[in-house]
């Protein structure tokens, strides 16, 4: 009898036991991580700005798990190395959507692999947000496809301001003939009649020059009051050493693409003086202390700086905005269904990220305006803010 | 005019005549071995960087200089030993392929043993520009073509003067021959190597202060230099340093007149212009039908 009743015992124990495993696969099941996929260009000629986005997004997803992750759920990245080639960043992209399955994609180092991917995540219906700086990326406004940068032109316009409260009205323009560099030089040949400013030269140089010295003293020659190097990467360092060796004197401005302290380190003494519109994340500590963005970047900055013993750049910036505010439109829409995550995307209000407030509409998948851009200028080797 | 004439010609030679380093170290290994090197751009990577790391340690900048043109010459010659020369008897383009491969290893490993970042070393003497009738010269283009110069005598009284010089030169003429009256053709290799992977990291270190450094910055120069030996003419050590600085100056005129968003393009056209119309380059003395 008694072992009857034991057997019972461990049969009905059974029963619970397995209801209870099921109960827990079940929860298990509800457990089952949010993927976010990623392809950057960790490697290549954009590994400058693919690097940090790697690194952050690594260590934002750690920090959302440990803090409990998103509702109720871990995030899980799923991310892959394009090497800025358009046709792998595709070959990754529709890996993410048909085998990994991804709930949303950030990434997209480049604008040339971005607008490779935009076809697919189109078709496929899957959120994705950029970080690429072109303009074409969002206008015009595609149904699924977000980004953080500033683009382009609003630094020409930014610039532009800048030189009109000087009265200068005569600009020669020096880009290079990278993808950044021509879209920036068109934007820049397009707002510049808006501020009343005249191109009176217009050079261009090879993505890999090591001397500029010959563009530089046509420019020299002419009637120009401010020189503008829409340029990016290293570049723009050569640029600016070769400025002060022909002797250039004029107020010399870059573009965001340069705005790092590496960019400052390159050149040297011969960066002094240089002014260039970038995001506040690079001076969080010239900021007044009511800026409601000082927190965020201040936070951002340390974080990023104490684990990877390396400077903060906007690059990684970048990829910290798209994956919080894919994060948050996923708390708003209270769940990872696509359709109405990207709803919620593009409901954003008054999200304040590394990159300035972003406020999303129907027709602005971006969201910054000109204020998020503060203008910098060298002074005794590192950034101060141009009143 | 005549200022915006001699930037330019200022600013071609430099480049020229680095290129007329790495071309040297071209016609030097395939003189040993009729074989092309594709990671020689390497070698002019590996001297740049070690120069920065060094200075970056806090060296004495002629110390770290000397000490990275070793590193290279080390690398080069762990580079003959433990690839090209257990595949000695295999034919030229079986080492051409191992020298490709070995440039995409030595990239790979400098993005792990550095990083991916654009790296500057101090100029040797000051940046303050040399003004001159018009145009402007960097004390550091004066190193790049002091350097060259110097290299060039030391490379000309090496082959002209020691024994072991001309023992080289003598392979490269005929192998067999030179076995037959007892040249270690083997050993020959090595050097070479050894002697290539030094001139190239010493255009590597002159030009770093000018130019920058990074992982990749040797494809870009390898390049040139392999134009710039197929139009002095592969394996004559005079038609290296003439190609080399020829280039150089198409490059900066080129520049200067039509655009520098053709500068690369000028490189390619003449590679392909001398492959079409002088197969042999301008001082080429022997007519090449291998690759």
């Amino acid at each position: 009898m008694r072992l009857i009743r034991m057997v019972r015992a461990t049969l009905r124990n059974g029963t619970l036991a397995l209801a209870g495993v099921l109960l827990a696969t079940g929860s298990v099941f509800a457990q089952e991580p949010i993927r976010i996929g990623s392809f950057l260009s960790v490697t290549g000629p954009a590994a400058l700005l693919g690097d940090p986005e790697q690194k952050t997004l690594e260590m934002l997803v750690e920090r959302i798990n440990t803090e409990g992750g998103v509702l109720g759920r871990k995030l899980q990245l799923v991310a892959y190395d394009d090497g800025a080639d358009a046709e792998k960043a595709r070959t990754f992209a529709k890996r993410l959507i048909d085998q990994d399955k991804v709930d949303a994609i950030v990434g997209g180092t480049t604008t040339g692999t971005t607008m490779a991917v935009v076809p697919m995540v189109e078709a496929a219906g899957t959120p994705f947000i950029s970080l690429a700086g072109g303009v074409g990326i969002v206008d015009p406004v595609k149904k699924w496809v977000f980004k953080t940068p500033h683009t382009d032109r609003m630094a020409c316009e930014k610039i532009f301001a800048d030189m009109q409260g000087r009265k200068m009205s005569k600009v020669a323009l020096i880009s290079g003939a990278g993808g950044f560099d021509k879209s920036m030089r068109a934007e820049c040949l397009k707002v510049a009649p808006k501020y009343g400013i005249e191109v009176v030269a217009d050079e261009t140089y090879g993505a890999s020059d090591t001397d500029m010295t010959a563009q530089l003293t046509k420019i020299r020659a002419s009637s120009a009051q401010a020189v503008l190097n829409a340029g990016f990467g290293q570049t723009p360092a050569i640029v600016t050493r070769n400025y002060r060796q022909v002797g250039l004197t004029l107020p010399l401005y870059q573009s965001h693409g340069v705005a790092s302290m590496e960019y400052v380190k390159l050149s040297g003494p011969a960066a002094e003086g240089v002014r260039l519109p970038a995001a506040v994340l690079l001076v969080p500590e010239l900021l007044p202390d009511n800026d409601p963005q000082k927190p965020v970047v201040t936070a951002y900055k340390r974080d990023y700086e104490a684990r990877f013993k390396s400077d903060v750049s906007t690059f990684g910036g970048h990829a910290y905005d798209g994956l919080m505010l894919i994060v948050n439109a996923i708390k708003r829409a209270g769940s990872t269904d696509k359709a109405k995550v990207r709803d919620a995307l593009e409901a954003t209000k008054g999200y304040i990220g590394t990159a300035g407030v972003v406020n999303m509409s129907p027709n602005d998948h971006m969201g910054l305006d000109p204020s998020a851009f503060v203008m910098l200028e060298v002074k005794n080797g590192t950034w101060s803010l141009v009143k | 005019m005549g200022g915006q004439w001699l930037q330019y010609v200022a600013s071609g030679l430099t480049a020229g005549a680095i290129y007329a380093l790495v071309a040297l170290g071209f016609s030097i290994i395939f003189n040993a071995s009729r074989a092309i090197n594709f990671a020689q751009g390497e070698f002019v990577m590996i001297g740049g960087m070690t120069a920065v790391t060094l200075v970056g340690i806090g060296l004495p900048l002629a110390l770290a200089v000397a000490l990275a043109v070793l590193a290279a010459v080390a690398v080069g010659l762990l580079l003959e030993k433990l690839a090209i020369e257990p595949a000695r008897k295999a034919d030229t383009v079986t080492l051409i392929i191992i020298t490709i491969g070995a440039a995409l290893l030595l990239r790979g490993l400098a993005q792990l043993v550095w990083d991916k970042r654009v790296h500057s070393l101090p100029a040797f003497s000051g940046d303050a520009p040399l003004h001159f009738i018009g145009a402007t010269v960097l004390p550091q283009s004066l190193w790049v073509l002091g350097g060259a110069a110097l290299a060039v005598a030391g490379l000309s009284w090496f082959f002209g003067r020691t024994l072991f010089g001309k023992a080289m030169l003598a392979t490269s003429y005929n192998p067999l021959a030179a076995q037959l009256v007892g040249i270690n053709t083997r050993t020959v290799l090595f050097v070479s190597f050894g002697l290539a992977a030094g001139l190239g990291a010493l255009g590597g270190v002159l030009i770093a202060p000018i130019a920058f450094t990074s992982y990749d910055s040797g494809i870009m120069l390898g390049l040139k230099g392999f134009a710039a030996a197929m139009l002095g003419g592969l394996g004559s050590f005079g038609g290296a340093v003439l190609g080399g600085l020829l280039l150089g100056l198409a490059e900066g005129l080129g520049a200067g007149f039509v655009s520098s968003a053709y500068k690369d393009a000028i490189a390619f056209v003449i590679i392909l212009a001398v492959l079409f119309f002088m197969p042999g380059g301008l001082l080429g003395a022997r007519r090449s039908d291998r690759v």
